[in-house]
């Protein structure tokens, strides 16, 4: 590689040397001999053990995988770790799962075992595990998250603490295949999502209650006011012309979701607020096709407080979810294939978790959400409309 | 390197192969330049004490591991580094004080890239410049990783070398999309980078911004039994093809495309994908009979294995499977398992719950749907099953020559900041029929409409829609 401030660029002469449109790496060079030797000819597989798979091959052959976990916001001393393992173990093969776990190929069961034991035995000096193995069968795997206050502009939450407060309380389950079915929780630090979690079973995404604070001094200058106005899907921005005669935009305040996309175009317009943000949860979500359709994660909690270092609020109220879905559902029942088979009202008596009248949709098709059926199920909820009414 | 004819730069199984040794930046004793001991006496710049509070606990923590970056910058040295060596206690001083305030310090974007690009690098700058000079620019380089994130360690230590010779030491292994993601490198390493990324490693940069973002793949034929197509070779063969759209912002909006092997969508094409390839098959379930009875029999653990952690008692394959089945085309007489291929509509629970005894057809292709996006603006949509079924041959003629058709009408009708999920909802799924060439089918929606406000075209209309007034006042007088 090069060294020194330019390397191999030479800003006299940009086009010299340059080499462009060459796309990824390719991955026939990457994959360990077993993995070649058997491509395509793959027959079934078993979980041996939490964090331990066994392909067998047409052929025979077996592949064995060790899985571990990994925070995704990783040093380059963390991968040099990673890869000394690979060397070690794997003839220096490795790779990662979508949900940013790693994984070590070997082709022989003694060797994968030893490697796994090697692997739980490895600490931070601060105490934590540095490669949990674990994240496979009926069981949590790794959360899936985006970047919050360690590199993000638009974030009502942090990303990296929120996931490793809630994984360290649901880590049982990491290392474990007890649930009645796959957990995916994931977490994105505001509604833009580039994190997606709208069809994960438990899904933390940060939420901001305030609407933008309307920087008059610059917003002229430095946005487009049409895009500004037209980035509001509510309609809730105007162009004005302020007192000092500024071009600006006021926000009806009454009509803003606080969904920060006038943010996204415009730097006038910032959400961020201590007292504002935090995290809203949504559950029942899927993206397998298995048994039932895929389904979008729903609102459950709209709203709990940033509570800085460990989300106690959250972390508490994603483990009692966990463990009312554990002992309720069916052998194969994601939790929301659960709460549609006993009924939503019965998911709130369930957990506990209060119905409030931000739990009605009020934004657009929420026809859609409400019930027109007289299916349903007694609760203490319709208890108390029908006292309300006089009807009992 | 991915170029035609570099393709095995990099593989370990050929004689010649580049080697971490041929370009790497720091020697072993660099690399291994701090004890355990140092490690644990070491403080950063800042107090960080709120986050520190995040170092116990069994999950690996990003603190220990920031601080472990940090000690090593610093033991390597500012004249080994190009950018601060004290960019990491920066970064944590920074982190530590939104979780005493609550708010990110992280600027509102900032145009940055490489020439010739319009992609793939996000320009970043913090909002404390005076208290965090080390961390005045933190931008993002997204580099393409190879399909299904396969990787060989000589390749991951060169990666290595220039994110801590060029950048901060951090990455995300891996950004949400998927790609390879260097943090917190400041504007004039963003070409050397490039350079190095590009001559040395042989990969290129991914996508951001309005383009084809960096697409990404499950494991598939790799190590799984259920892919029905090579999820890894398509996926690498369309982002060849579409080098331009990925690194030239030519599009309303991002626009994704992910692969996924199997149903069980892995890689979360249905949610998460513009343009969701999603492997299935159009002949019949195999059936292993035997397997099957072993199953019965208890000999074999359901689902792989996947239930070991509790005691769910005997396995019952009427309860589990048959009844299960959302279609109810299966049935068991205590002896054979039947199944009605016609009517299955391969949700993959009898094969994920017994692979040994099942398996997915052989006359296997993919199902392409349009659409899914996150909720903004216009609410979260999931794909929309477009495409049923379509052989996948290399090269992939059928497959590229039908993105090009959405491309080019994408490019024309999209409006600023919209998914092409929300361009089909406002101009109709039937526009978008029509744009493709393809006839409608009742596969594309979950019931038929239940408004009858239906638009039709004026040559459908015998007469056409000029009527005159006077003759219909002699059949109607006012």
């Amino acid at each position: 590689m090069s060294k020194g401030k330019l390397g191999y660029y030479d800003p006299k002469k940009p086009q010299a040397g340059r080499i462009t449109d060459i796309g990824p790496s390719h991955y026939g060079q990457m994959l360990p001999p077993v993995i070649r030797r058997n491509y395509g000819k793959w027959a079934s597989h078993r979980i041996l053990e939490p964090g331990l798979l066994v392909h067998v091959s047409e052929t025979g052959e077996k592949a064995f995988t060790v899985r571990a976990a990994a925070p995704r916001l990783i040093s380059v001393e963390h991968i040099r770790e990673i890869c000394d393992i690979a060397d070690k173990h794997c003839n220096g093969y490795v790779r990662f799962t979508t949900r940013n776990n790693i994984e070590f190929i070997l082709d022989d069961e003694a060797k994968a075992k030893a490697l796994k034991k090697e692997l739980d035995g490895k600490k931070h000096i601060g105490g934590s595990f540095k490669f949990p193995t674990g994240g496979t069968g009926m069981g949590m795997s790794n959360i899936v998250h985006t970047q919050g206050w360690v590199h993000c502009h638009t974030p009502a939450t942090d990303a990296s603490g929120p996931v490793k407060a809630t994984a360290d309380v649901l880590f049982d389950e990491f290392k474990n295949m007890r649930l009645p079915a796959k957990l995916r929780i994931a977490l994105a630090c505001c509604l833009n999502m580039c994190g997606a979690v709208h069809c994960s079973d438990i899904a933390l995404l940060g939420y901001h209650r305030k609407p933008p604070a309307i920087d008059h001094e610059v917003l002229g200058k430095v946005c487009e006011i049409p895009l500004v106005v037209a980035a509001c899907p509510l309609y809730a921005i105007k162009p004005i012309t302020t007192e000092e005669g500024k071009k600006s935009v006021s926000v009806n305040n009454e009509k803003c979701m606080y969904c920060g996309n006038c943010y996204t175009m415009c730097l006038g317009l910032p959400l961020a607020d201590r007292e504002g943000d935090g995290i809203a949860i949504l559950v029942g979500g899927k993206i397998s096709n298995r048994i039932s359709m895929p389904k979008f994660s729903k609102v459950i909690i709209p709203w709990l407080p940033n509570n800085m270092p460990r989300w106690p609020e959250v972390t508490n109220v994603v483990k009692h979810i966990v463990e009312v879905w554990a002992k309720d559902a069916n052998k194969y029942e994601r939790i929301g294939d659960w709460a549609g088979r006993i009924g939503w009202e019965r998911f709130f008596e369930k957990t506990g978790i209060p119905f409030t009248e931000k739990s009605l949709d009020d934004y657009r098709l929420a026809v859609d959400t409400y019930r027109t059926s007289t299916q349903f199920k007694y609760t203490d909820h319709a208890w108390a409309v029908s006292k309300a009414v006089g009807g009992i | 390197m991915g170029a035609p004819g570099q393709e095995k730069l990099w593989d370990k199984e050929e004689k010649e192969h580049k080697k971490y040794d041929d370009i790497r930046i720091f020697t072993d004793e660099q690399l291994k330049n701090y004890t355990d001991d140092e490690l644990k006496n070491f403080k950063v710049k800042h107090d960080i004490s709120m986050i520190e509070q995040l170092e116990s606990g069994p999950w690996p923590s990003f603190v220990s591991d920031i601080k472990r970056e940090a000690l090593h910058r610093h033991k390597l040295g500012q004249d080994n580094l190009m950018i601060p060596a004290d960019i990491c206690d920066d970064l944590l001083g920074i982190v530590e004080l939104s979780y005493k305030e609550g708010e990110t310090h992280w600027k509102h974007g900032g145009i940055v890239g490489v020439l010739g690009y319009g992609g793939g690098i996000v320009g970043r700058y913090n909002d404390q410049q005076a208290q965090f000079p080390n961390i005045a620019h933190f931008h993002t380089i997204r580099v393409n990783q190879p399909s299904a994130k396969f990787y060989t360690t000589d390749w991951l230590r060169g990666f290595c070398d220039i994110a801590e010779y060029r950048g901060s030491g951090l990455t995300n292994l891996h950004g949400s999309t998927g790609d390879l993601v260097i943090l917190g490198s400041f504007s004039d390493q963003l070409e050397p980078i490039f350079f190095d990324l590009t001559h040395d490693l042989g990969v290129d940069i991914g996508g951001s911004g309005g383009n084809l973002r960096t697409p990404s793949d499950c494991i598939g034929k790799a190590r799984c039994e259920f892919a029905c197509y090579d999820t890894m070779d398509l996926c690498y063969e369309m982002t060849m093809e579409f080098q331009d759209e990925l690194h030239r912002p030519a599009f309303p909006y991002k626009f994704k495309f992910k692969f996924d092997g199997c149903p069980n969508g892995c890689t979360a094409s249905i949610a998460r994908s513009d343009m969701a390839y999603i492997g299935t098959w159009k002949d019949d379930i195999r059936i292993n009979q035997d397997a099957v009875q072993e199953y019965v029999a208890g000999k074999i653990p359901v689902d792989g294995g996947a239930f070991a952690g509790r005691d769910w008692g005997k396995f019952d394959i009427q309860s589990e499977i048959i009844d299960l089945c959302p279609t109810k085309c299966m049935k068991w007489d205590g002896k054979k398992l039947s199944i009605n291929n016609a009517e299955c509509n391969r949700c993959m629970h009898c094969i994920d719950a017994m692979p040994e005894a099942l398996r997915v057809g052989k006359d296997q292709g993919l199902s392409i749907l349009f659409g899914a996006k996150a909720p903004i603006l216009e609410g979260a949509q999931m794909g929309c099953l477009t495409i049923p079924f379509m052989y996948v041959n290399k090269p992939y003629d059928s497959q590229k020559n039908l993105v090009r058709k959405v491309f080019d009408w994408w490019i024309e009708e999209g409006k600023n900041r919209e998914r092409i999920g929300e361009t089909i909802q406002r101009v109709s799924l039937k526009t978008f029929c029509e744009v493709l060439g393809i006839p409608p089918m009742p596969q594309m929606v979950k019931e038929p409409r239940s408004n009858p406000y239906v638009f039709f075209k004026e040559s459908e209309v015998p007469g056409g829609w000029d009527r005159d007034i006077n003759a219909y006042r002699t059949r109607h007088p006012r």
